[in-house]
């Protein structure tokens, strides 16, 4: 469990890792947190030629409100992220779903940027991004690119970022008068879900009006699912349509049967306590 | 008199090393111009294959790529035999598999290199023809008729079978009021120290000499090994294991690949270095427990065990593991079924076979908390058929101490247990009827909870007979040396060996006791082959029962030269002295001298010793218990669990565990291991599988992220009782405590989940660890 041979950049500006990523092409990998990459790495299952460290480049983990769009940044760790009253205020499904993120040394060094382009099916927070209607910012040499999270995330471990693009940052509309909803099963604290459940729901007299969801955890990337949503504002049952639209994984410790049922679980959970908040 | 030491709870400034970082483990030692090493292992369980190193020898860094033949001319094969398992078949294995791997992960190539990524690199680079032939993973595919031989050319894949038993079962069955059955599937599971093996291994040219450092639980056994396969005189090697972090079983069998690592320092003539990442470890640590029983029991018309009937399918791996046997669990198994009750017939049909798969091994508790399950699922089972409280059904069938010594029809010899006591202490902890009437609530409320109630009896402190007997070359018998230094304190060194458990700790305890010094006093080393006498190591939770009697007697025996020297000094009887906290008095107590004083004209001012006074400041005591071929402890586990009826998941609330293991030296340590046991237990009931691809053979759990270990959030508090009855056969009177709380949590888990699951109007749950996917199938909610 050691790395193949690599070679590393610690660029100090976006403008200087930009141009490295763009010489390095397919073979090189910008490094975060590294505690998705580094393991990958020691496992020889990535294998980049080239790492281009973040952790340098000054500004990228900005959190701020511009605008009445919430703006993080690529390098904001999932602990500071955790913890930000904007973040809060103005996007609560995040802090909520980032308590179930792994642990907190992990959550340390982890960031969003990093989840978010890795990728991982299982990962909260690209469910989040799905169900928060968030754009994604990427940047290369050329310029700025700005991608509809739901267009984002293209299958297992696969998105719309070219390989000579960083992450940015993510902004969310701002939402008021909807109400967040997060919740996921795992085996234990902390592991990726088996399956979980980002909801965006906005209510009024004590009905569900409109509704944005995201699952994690039970297809190859998060989706709009429109005909799910479109049940649950008519007060229909949602999770019974769950199994005719999900192409669920399956795995050794969780086969695709026991996702779908979650997914649906979770879905009647999440129906049921918006319900009762609305 | 001055208070005991046996006893006292008293943290252990070993301890307080380890937890600041002050630990030594094998990879914090390194050897000048050491070589790294990295082993190609098969990727598929069952394959021929053919090796081209040429191209991995040139990498720069590389020192040499040795395959199978290269490492034949310095290390024989070896082959697991043991005359208590006549006709075992297991081929002779050799550090390198050679044209042909039988298991996942078998290694069959070693790169040497200045770095290990270097070796990884070079590792890869090997070009390696694989051609795959069928495998055999699942035990129960094994014995169907045209299986693939794990071995080819072998006729069949059964190792080894035997049926034991006694008294009528036939009858017994025929006249029984009710039959209980079940089938019971163990899945596979590991050990997963902390610190993953390893090897450090040094050549000597000079004078022959090889020193290998190890992360192992006996140093001596594994110098003896070394010796035999390197074909060396065992006086010119040396094992040390300093600190050891943690072994379960995993590091107290002879592996591959640390004989390989000796191997190749001999032949280069280089220190060559080894430490299994966690990868290596997942897939080549010896995996344990894999068991299919089907297993039945027969009740009179009053509710009293008859007998037991029960076909134990055990999985060995490729090899039954070198030296003790993978089929040692299957043993452990069947004399565990039953043994806390009361019963005249039984039969156990035993079918070990071979796969294609890492081999099997002693794992904490070995078969023990298998055979425990299966015996308190048949009796939950059977009190429920009788309209019966479990634990009343349990208290009538319970032996008594009364009727032991006893020896069940599996051959499990009873002795000095108190079952009832231990019944009494676990009411007044628990609160039954407190805890009952909460789960009646929670369940009137619409929760599943469930209360599961194991009794255990496990076998520890295996006497010289159990390994003897088969002449397999395991050492039962254990030595101390107690020596007095000049200042008045005490340094010892004891052949069982420290691996985390805290025992050098309780040893020094039991030394101040017997020498009459304050246990700060006393430090007790082990580990190192040169300093440390032989003896057995860490297996068996034998460190108290037979390490503390060594230890007793040496420091019995230095106390009586301590004196017979004071009392020629001081013109004085010696058995009219005595030695108090380090003090020699009269018998009223007063001073005479200090043992520092004592020690320093032993050592220094000899010439000040009256003459013909011989005794010296060292004592040795090797101890070699004559009767009980182990020490039965006992004890009672019960857990209370909720099952979520959605999702499937399990957790445990609470769990109880009174335990028996004889005279405690240091409650701090037995509570230690009781916890850590039971942590280990619910592992086993609730996450930890090592799985395979039905059709491929290939292992899916080869990260911490697919082997599911439990974690702090999953262990839920757990209440420690003790019940003292001290062995009567020994001087200290201790028992085994280190395996008792992996040995029963599995089986109070399994009931008590199967307990929420029938209060629930479901079915029932026969596998572990217990999936959420088969607790949602058993409640009809997921097809
Ligand atoms: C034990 C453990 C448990 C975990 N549990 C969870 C969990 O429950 N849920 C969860 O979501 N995650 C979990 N994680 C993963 C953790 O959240 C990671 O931190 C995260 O997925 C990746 O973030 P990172 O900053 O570490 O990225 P890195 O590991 O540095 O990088 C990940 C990938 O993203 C790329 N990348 C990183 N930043 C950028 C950027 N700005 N632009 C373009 N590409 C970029 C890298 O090249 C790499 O391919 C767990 C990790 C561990 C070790």
């Amino acid at each position: 469990m050691t790395p193949a041979r690599f070679a590393y950049a610690r660029p100090t500006t976006l403008e200087e890792a930009l141009g490295i990523l763009a010489r390095g092409g397919e073979e090189a990998a910008p490094l975060a947190g590294g505690q998705s990459l580094m393991p990958m790495m020691a496992m020889r299952v990535a294998r980049p030629a080239l790492l281009v460290d973040l952790n340098r480049v000054a500004g990228l983990d900005a959190i701020a409100l511009e605008g009445g769009v919430l703006r993080i940044g690529a390098m904001a760790r999932h602990a500071a992220v955790l913890a930000h009253p904007l973040v809060a205020a103005e996007a609560p499904l995040l802090p909520r779903a980032l308590e179930e993120v792994a642990h907190p040394a992990i959550r340390n060094r982890g960031t969003l940027g990093g989840s978010l382009a890795l990728a991982d099916p299982a990962a909260e927070l690209p469910a989040c991004m799905v169900a928060l209607d968030a754009t994604i910012v990427l940047a290369s040499a050329g310029g700025e690119r700005r991608v509809p999270a739901a267009d984002f995330f293209q299958g297992l471990y696969a998105t719309a970022r070219r390989s000579d693009e960083l992450l940015l940052r993510v902004e969310i509309p701002r939402a008021a008068g909807w109400t967040p909803w997060f919740a996921e099963v795992a085996r234990r604290r902390g592991d990726y879900a088996l399956a979980g459940l980002a909801v965006m729901a906005r209510c009024t007299a004590g009905r569900i009006v409109e509704a944005r969801l995201g699952f994690c955890g039970v297809e190859a990337a998060p989706r709009r699912l429109p005909a799910v949503e479109a049940a649950l504002v008519a007060g229909e049952d949602a999770a019974s349509r769950l199994p005719a639209l999900l192409e669920p994984l399956g795995s050794a410790e969780a086969p695709a049967g026991y996702r779908l049922h979650l997914a649906q679980v979770l879905l009647r959970r999440a129906t049921e306590a918006l319900h009762a908040a609305a | 008199m001055t208070a005991s030491a046996i006893g006292r709870a008293m943290p252990r400034p070993e301890a307080r090393r380890l937890v600041a970082g002050g630990g030594r483990y094998l990879d914090d030692h390194a050897e000048r111009g050491e070589l790294q090493a990295c082993f190609l292992r098969s990727p598929l369980p069952h394959a021929r294959f053919a090796l081209d190193v040429a191209a991995a020898k040139t990498l720069p860094g590389v020192e040499a790529v040795l395959t199978a033949s290269d490492l034949a001319a310095v290390c024989r094969p070896w082959r697991t035999e043991s005359r208590s398992f006549p006709g075992l078949v297991s081929p002779r294995q050799a550090p390198l598999a050679e044209g042909r791997a039988t298991w996942q992960g078998e290694p069959v190539a070693m790169v040497l290199a200045a770095t290990r990524a270097i070796a990884e690199d070079a590792a890869e680079a090997i070009l390696a023809e694989w051609e795959e032939l069928p495998a055999v993973t699942a035990p129960e595919a094994a014995l169907v008729p045209g299986a693939p031989p794990v071995h080819p050319g072998s006729e069949t894949n059964r190792a080894w079978g035997a049926t034991i038993g006694g008294g009528d079962p036939d009858a017994a069955f025929a006249a029984a009021a009710l039959v209980v059955e079940e089938r019971l599937v163990f899945t596979r599971h590991t050990g997963v120290p902390l610190e993953p093996r390893g090897a450090l291994a040094t050549w000597e040219p000079g004078t022959g000499a090889l020193t290998v450092r190890l992360s192992h639980q006996m140093p001596h056994q594994m110098r003896l090994h070394l010796a035999e396969q390197l074909g060396l005189p065992v006086n010119r090697v040396r094992v040390i294991c300093s600190d050891v972090g943690g072994g379960f079983g995993i590091k107290m069998h002879v592996y591959q690949d640390e004989m390989a690592v000796a191997a190749a320092a001999r032949l280069l003539g280089r220190p060559v270095r080894w430490v299994s990442d966690r990868m290596e470890a997942l897939l080549a640590d010896i995996h344990a427990r894999e068991h299919v029983v089907t297993a039945r029991m027969a009740v009179d018309a009053e509710g009293r065990i008859l007998g037991f009937d029960l076909h134990d399918l055990q999985g060995l791996g490729a090899y039954s593991v070198y030296p003790r046997s993978s089929t040692v669990e299957a043993i452990s198994v069947v004399r565990s079924i039953g043994a806390p009750y009361r019963f005249a017939h039984g039969r156990a049909r035993v079918d070990s076979v071979l796969q294609n798969k890492v081999a099997t091994g002693q794992y904490r508790a070995v078969g023990a908390p298998v055979g425990c399950a299966v015996t308190e699922r048949l009796v939950d089972k059977a009190a429920r058929a009788r309209g019966e409280d479990p634990l009343a059904f349990r208290a009538r069938n319970l032996l008594r101490t009364a009727e032991m010594p006893w020896v069940n029809p599996f051959g499990a010899a009873q002795h000095g247990m108190d079952h009832h006591a231990v019944l009494e202490t676990a009411k007044a902890l628990i609160d039954l009827p407190a805890l009952q009437a909460e789960i009646e609530a929670g369940r009137a409320a619409g929760r599943l909870l469930g209360l599961g109630l194991a009794f255990t009896v496990e076998y520890t402190a295996s006497g010289p007979a159990v390994y003897g007997a088969g002449h397999v070359a395991v050492a039962a018998t254990d030595t101390v040396v107690a020596t007095l230094e000049p200042t008045g304190e005490i340094s010892a060194q004891a052949s069982i060996t420290e691996i985390g458990q805290g025992i050098t700790q309780g040893l020094a305890q039991v030394l101040a006791d017997a020498v009459g010094v304050a246990p700060e006093a006393v430090r007790v080393g082990a580990g190192d082959t040169q300093a440390a006498p032989h003896g057995g190591g860490a297996w068996a939770s034998r460190g108290a029962a037979i390490g503390g009697e060594a230890a007793w007697g040496a420091g019995r025996a230095l106390r009586a030269q301590l004196l017979e020297a004071a009392g020629a000094l001081l013109q004085a009887a010696p058995d009219s002295l005595d030695i108090r906290e380090g003090v020699v008095t009269d018998a009223a107590g007063a001073a005479r001298m200090t043992l520092a004083e004592l020690g320093t004209l032993m050592l220094f001012r000899g010439h000040e010793m009256p003459k013909g006074v011989t005794p010296g400041l060292s004592a040795t005591f090797h101890y070699r218990r004559e009767q009980d071929v182990t020490l039965a402890n006992n004890g009672l586990q019960a857990a209370l669990v909720e099952i979520d009826g959605e999702t499937g998941l399990v957790r445990v609330l609470r769990h109880w565990m009174v335990g028996d293991c004889g005279r405690v030296l240091n409650p701090l340590l037995v509570d230690g291991q009781y916890r850590g046991g039971v942590a280990q237990g619910i592992g086993e009931a609730l996450l930890e599988a090592c799985r395979y691809d039905a059709e491929s053979g290939q292992f899916l759990s080869g990260t911490l992220a697919d082997y599911l270990l439990p974690m702090a959030t999953d262990i839920p508090d757990i209440a420690l009782a003790h019940v003292e009855v001290p062995y009567a056969g020994s001087a200290v009177g201790a028992k085994g405590a280190g395996e008792s709380g992996t040995c029963g949590a599995p089986a109070a888990i399994l009931n008590a989940v199967n307990d929420a699951l029938l209060a629930a109007g479901g079915g029932v749950v026969t596998e572990l660890p217990i999936h959420p996917v088969a607790v949602l199938r058993a409640l009809g909610r997921l097809a």
